[in-house]
């Protein structure tokens, strides 16, 4: 008898190729995730930029770590929208009566929040480049920061998953990212942490966000990124497994 | 006779709420079965569990030979099913949903396949528009045709016709026969007691949780008092009246 687990990977290809026709055809999407980083971009660098003191004269190539954060951070929010949303249709249904390795589809919707990330990330980084943004990075330093965007995007991406599983509603399926989007503000992304009160620069030193873009920094502008490095691919990392685990345990409560 | 469905004493509740109540009805292979109920009576739950998409709270169901709790994935590789709401993909034109399901069926040939239905099923001419621009009817000819793909031993229905207008209720009759004579088992639901006369060999009425009266249409109509008989025989004429006029029309 033949069996699933068998056309794992054909299944999940064709899964993929779903979930990106709906991202193609809606690119109004990917246009809105980029919108509002690149407005913040703007206002940061045109309105507060010549009040922050960074220590550096280019704030674009300071700012642009954290930016990129908050577009994936809102990236995401789709992801979490559109498998709400899948889950509403009947499509599911069909689906989960055919014999299709089960995880197929929601590891079509996984990649596919890679894929659409990965552009809105693309876009934002051209705009920096028109804005002023330059970096010294040879092309190991690129594979390393796109190594640690993808895995911050998969860590979030499978947060985004149990999010869409369990919501109740369509607000629900996309309000958990507010705070993720949020955590970039307490952190090294706008301004050094050393000009912060002392509780919250304890908190902003010690979450996730500041390891990864003080690494992303260090990679963009040819510096040693040093330990910064394994700490965030440690949060990555970690995250990713923590939500991996529980997004299957809702799916399989769910299927 | 083999049998392709049996079901003893099927239960299920949603919360407080006992919807089955101990259902028990046989289907055989290459028959078409026709479960009638009222709204609410569990018509959609019977289906999903037979297509193991809800689990039962007690009693058994075999579909093909194969349990449907212990052995769902055995279930799935032998059965199609063609939900109450229409399950096809909105954002992908017609063909791109059929080629999809062809390919999660592994067939060797996608697009021959997706030609080939929607030449059958009259949606040649929508076959590249997006599925959200369909009308209803096209929608569910759609979803029916997904579900023939791969020919599947078993065809689960649930209230294929619900929505259609008479001529194209006609059109789904012929796919459900056409389906029977070439040997497939065809399993529908419907509210419609016309529509199990016309098509069923085996007929069921589920009613609080039970199959309060099953067997074939003969079978049933003894058992029902006359003023029904006469209303189940008015829906033919409507429709034949109906029939004869948008005949005329085309025809000028
Ligand atoms: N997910 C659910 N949660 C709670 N109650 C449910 C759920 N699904 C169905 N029910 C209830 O179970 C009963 C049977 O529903 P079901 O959909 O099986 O009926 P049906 O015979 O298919 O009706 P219809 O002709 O309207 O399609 C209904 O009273 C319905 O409200
Ligand atoms: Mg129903």
């Amino acid at each position: 008898m033949e069996t699933t687990k068998n056309h794992f990977f054909s299944d999940m290809s064709v899964m993929l190729g779903r979930s990106m026709r709906h991202i193609t055809r809606s690119m109004d999407t990917i246009i809105t995730v980029c919108l509002t980083p690149i407005a913040m971009m703007l206002l940061f660098v045109y309105v507060f930029g010549g009040a922050i003191k960074v220590g550096t004269d280019n704030y674009v190539n300071y700012l642009l770590p954290g930016i990129l954060l908050i577009a994936i951070a809102t990236g995401i929010s789709y992801t979490a929208y559109r498998l709400f949303m899948d889950m509403q249709r009947g499509i599911f249904e069909r689906f989960n009566s055919m014999p299709i390795a089960r995880s197929a589809a929601l590891w079509g919707h996984v990649l596919t929040s890679l894929v659409a990330n990965a552009i809105s990330v693309a876009v934002i980084i051209l705009v920096a480049l028109v804005m002023g943004f330059r970096s010294t990075a040879g092309i190991l330093s690129w594979l390393a920061v796109a190594g640690i965007l993808a895995l911050f995007t998969l860590a979030l991406t499978w947060i985004a998953v149990i999010a869409g599983l369990s919501a109740k509603s369509v607000d629900g399926a996309s309000a958990f990212s507010y705070p993720i989007i949020f955590l970039p503000f307490i952190s090294s992304a706008f301004v050094p942490t050393e000009s912060m009160p002392p509780v919250v620069r304890a908190f902003a030193e010690n979450q996730p966000v500041t390891a990864i873009v003080d690494a992303l920094r260090a990679l963009l502008s040819g510096q040693q990124v040093g330990t910064n490095l394994w700490i965030a691919l440690a949060w990555c990392v970690g995250i990713m497994l923590v939500a991996y685990i529980f997004a299957m345990r809702v799916y399989k409560k769910r299927v | 006779m083999e049998k392709a469905i049996q079901v003893k004493g099927l239960q299920k509740s949603y919360k407080q709420h006992h919807v089955l109540k101990g259902v028990d009805l046989e289907v055989e292979k290459g028959s078409i079965f026709a479960l009638l109920g009222s709204n609410g009576a569990g018509k959609t739950t019977t289906v999903k569990i037979l297509a193991t998409l809800l689990k039962p709270d007690g009693g058994t169901a075999a579909v093909n030979g194969f349990d449907v709790t212990t052995s769902p994935e055995n279930v799935r590789w032998s059965i199609s099913l063609t939900g109450q709401f229409a399950a096809v993909d909105e954002i992908l034109t017609g063909r791109e949903n059929l080629i999809m399901i062809a390919r999660l069926r592994h067939l060797k040939n996608p697009r021959h396949v997706a030609d080939d239905l929607l030449k059958r099923f009259g949606l040649t001419g929508a076959a590249d528009r997006k599925v959200s621009t369909y009308s209803g009817g096209m929608r569910r000819r759609l979803d029916i045709a997904m579900s023939l793909i791969g020919n599947p031993q078993l065809i689960f229905l649930d209230e294929p016709t619900t929505g259609l207008d008479p001529e194209a209720r006609i059109g789904v009759w012929n796919v459900v026969q056409e389906l029977a004579d070439s040997g497939t088992t065809v399993f529908l639901t419907t509210q419609y007691l016309e529509e199990a006369e016309q098509l069923a060999d085996q007929i069921a009425i589920l009613h609080e949780g039970r199959i309060i009266v099953s067997g074939t249409f003969e079978e049933l109509r003894k058992q029902f008092p006359p003023a029904k008989v006469e209303y189940i025989e008015k829906q033919p004429t409507l429709e034949e009246i109906f029939l004869a006029i948008i005949g005329k029309k085309e025809e000028k």
